[in-house]
């Protein structure tokens, strides 16, 4: 079957790319439009194929519901595959969504039309890792992404945002190029970059999993994807990154680009190297366990030491992803259900956060937890949205975030591994913490004398300590955008009522795993 | 020591990747200065397309064109090398590009001196 949808998804992106650029020749503002355009175009499409691996797995036969497209019509073995099944729909739809989101939320900041490039470019590159049915494919897709990334990055303002872009860059070309090494060995055992003929490779007789060889490709690959998703202790790039770049950019970044590198490796964890794979190592599996738990544990401490909010919800970033790969160690299908909607969950609630913060600071000039006192009085809606979406991120039911966890706890419980399960339990508790300091900030603090100065004198707009954009000049319902706010608030709300999806998920991942758990 | 000998006459293209990505990526972690951390970057690079060459060589093999007649050498790394080597001249021209804005910035291509500057933990 051949799916035109899929192949559609990553070409709209990359082809609107170059209009920004070219129509920038004549009209000043071409930019925003057209990326409007593409996100939407792309959410449409992301929408439709989520619908038909929907309706595909609600009659199940005997080939699921995996969607191909042959590139160029080259059958598998020899052309480029694209395939969407359960997983890499949801992934799909999640990228589409949050594009439209934070394009929409960004509208008001007057941006270069190369900007708008970049962002079609990352969208596209995006779609194209969620979709590859190819190992080598799959690497050019990450350093388009990675590329974009560290120049939207280096978009921010000052010498910083420039310092952060050069440092991810080392770091994550170092990943890329672990990643293609590990694809070479794979290559070299097997003979195939096609995922599905590599895993068939793999398990032919012969070879066997517990060769060196295949050890080691698998080794690259978890290095290569560890120094990507950021997990401890190879996350040293992140913070700085989303610290330093423009909100619009942080909130776009954490959302999708470190979601689809581990997608990427739970993809390839089970699609190529398989359960077999981690059962015939066990060590392999134990590492993969301890390494993700240790960032779980670590990157919740250090989150909970920040003082400035938008590095708290980076370091938060390190421990979250720590739960998603701990689900791959696990060999449980339970915890990988638990990983699949933590990771579309996490997407949206960092997003939110990362907007909510961006709010904030544009409209008070508010970057640390201090400086957040009383801000929940000012802008109740805005401060609603990021108190509901810290309380998801916890885990307080109902929301998305309780979901994802219990279904990894429960995951590991079944594996037999109460010490993630505990690990889990207390990354909670420390998620707490950092998030129920922000709250007590907006909620029950008082402002401090600079602030109290600017309460009493409500009309003025000029913010004391930082001299950055404030947006309004008149009274404080005006400071924070309406469009801008409504996105934050729908965002917000998504996580509440995507508490309610757990059957979705259910359904469109039950094939894909019932082939990973043959 | 007979191994060694034979490792180092028979196998001394995969030595060599070793040694480069090794060396490159100390370089990378070890050098405080911008452009000679690029460059340990590029060695890195380097290293590994020398492994894709490598594993595709064969004693005797001919250019895959159909008139030559086999044994062939495989065309599949080689097309692999040619995209990864197009995708690491893009990012070293970011990075270079990075590096002028920050010295243009702060005026200096040390790391350690950057860090004391922006106060990076």
């Amino acid at each position: 079957m051949s799916d035109v949808l899929l192949a559609l998804l990553i070409t709209v992106p990359l082809t609107a790319a170059v209009f920004p650029l070219l129509l920038g020749l004549r009209f000043e503002r071409a930019g925003w439009p057209i990326a409007l355009a593409g996100t939407l175009a792309t959410a449409v499409m992301a929408l439709l194929l989520a619908v038909d691996v929907y309706t595909a797995s609600l009659a199940p036969t005997t080939e699921g519901q995996r969607l191909v497209h042959e590139l160029a019509g080259y059958p598998a073995p020899y052309g480029i595959e694209l395939v969407g099944d359960g997983l890499s729909a949801l992934v799909a739809l999640l990228i589409s969504v949050v594009a439209v989101a934070v394009l929409v939320y960004d509208r008001s900041t007057q941006r270069p039309n190369a900007f708008y490039s970049g962002y079609l470019l990352l969208t596209g590159g995006l779609f194209g890792m969620a979709l590859t049915g190819d190992l080598f494919n799959l690497f050019v897709f990450l350093e388009i992404v990675g590329l974009v990334t560290y120049a939207l990055v280096a978009s921010g303002d000052g010498g910083e945002s420039a310092y952060g872009a050069l440092k991810y860059l080392f770091v994550g070309t170092v990943g890329a190029s672990f990643y293609l090494l590990g694809v070479g060995y794979v290559l070299v055992s097997t003979g195939t970059l096609n995922m599905l003929e590599a895993q068939s490779a793999l398990a032919a007789e012969g070879l066997g999993y517990t060769d060196p060889l295949v050890q080691a490709a698998f080794g690259f690959i978890l290095v290569g994807f560890m120094l990507k998703i950021a997990l401890f202790p190879l996350h040293t790039w992140q913070p700085d990154a989303y610290t330093h770049a423009p909100d619009t950019v942080s909130a776009f970044i954490s959302a999708l680009v470190s979601t689809t590198a581990a997608y990427a490796l739970i993809r390839i964890s089970f699609d190529v190297f398989t359960v077999d794979f981690f059962a015939a190592n066990p060590l392999i599996a134990e590492g993969v366990v301890l390494l993700a738990s240790v960032s779980i544990v670590v990157g919740s401490l250090l989150a909970a030491m920040q003082t400035e909010v938008k590095r708290v919800f980076a370091y938060s970033s390190v421990a979250q992803f720590g739960m998603i790969v701990v689900a791959i160690g696990l060999n449980s299908e339970t915890a990988l259900l638990g990983a699949v909607i933590h990771l579309i969950g996490h997407g949206i609630m960092k997003a939110t956060l990362f907007m909510g913060a961006g709010l904030f600071s544009d409209a008070y000039g508010a970057s640390t937890i201090s400086e957040y006192a009383g801000l929940a009085k000012r802008a109740p809606y805005t401060g609603g949205a990021m108190a509901v979406t810290g309380l998801a991120l916890v885990g307080i039911p109902p929301s998305i975030g309780i979901l994802g966890k219990v279904f990894i706890g429960l995951g590991a419980i079944e594996a037999g591994s109460w010490a993630v399960a505990v690990v889990i339990f207390v990354s909670t508790l420390l998620t707490l913490t950092y998030v129920a300091r922000l709250i007590e900030a907006m909620y029950f603090k008082t402002p401090t004398e600079v602030e109290l100065d600017e309460t009493a004198a409500t009309e003025s707009a000029e913010h004391a300590p930082v001299t950055e954009s404030t947006l309004a000049d008149g009274g404080r319902d005006t400071r924070i955008p309406r469009d801008r706010l409504a996105v934050v608030v729908v965002f917000a709300l998504s996580t509440v009522v995507l508490f309610a999806s757990f059957g979705l998920f259910e359904t469109m991942l039950e094939p894909v795993f019932g082939r990973f758990f043959q | 020591m007979t191994d060694i000998v034979s490792l180092l006459t028979t196998r001394h293209a995969y030595v060599l990747f070793v040694l480069l990505s090794t060396i490159g990526l100390y370089i990378l972690m070890a050098d405080e200065n911008l452009v000679k951390k690029i460059i340990g970057l590029n060695m890195f690079q380097t290293g590994v397309f020398l492994f894709f060459v490598t594993s595709a060589y064969r004693v005797g093999g001919s250019a895959p064109v159909l008139e030559n007649g086999g044994p062939y050498v495989s065309p599949l790394p080689q097309v692999i090398v040619l995209t990864a080597i197009v995708v690491g001249i893009s990012l070293t021209a970011v990075g270079l590009a990075l590096t002028i804005r920050l010295y243009n910035e702060y005026g200096t291509l040390r790391v350690d001196a950057l860090r004391e500057v922006i106060g990076d933990e």
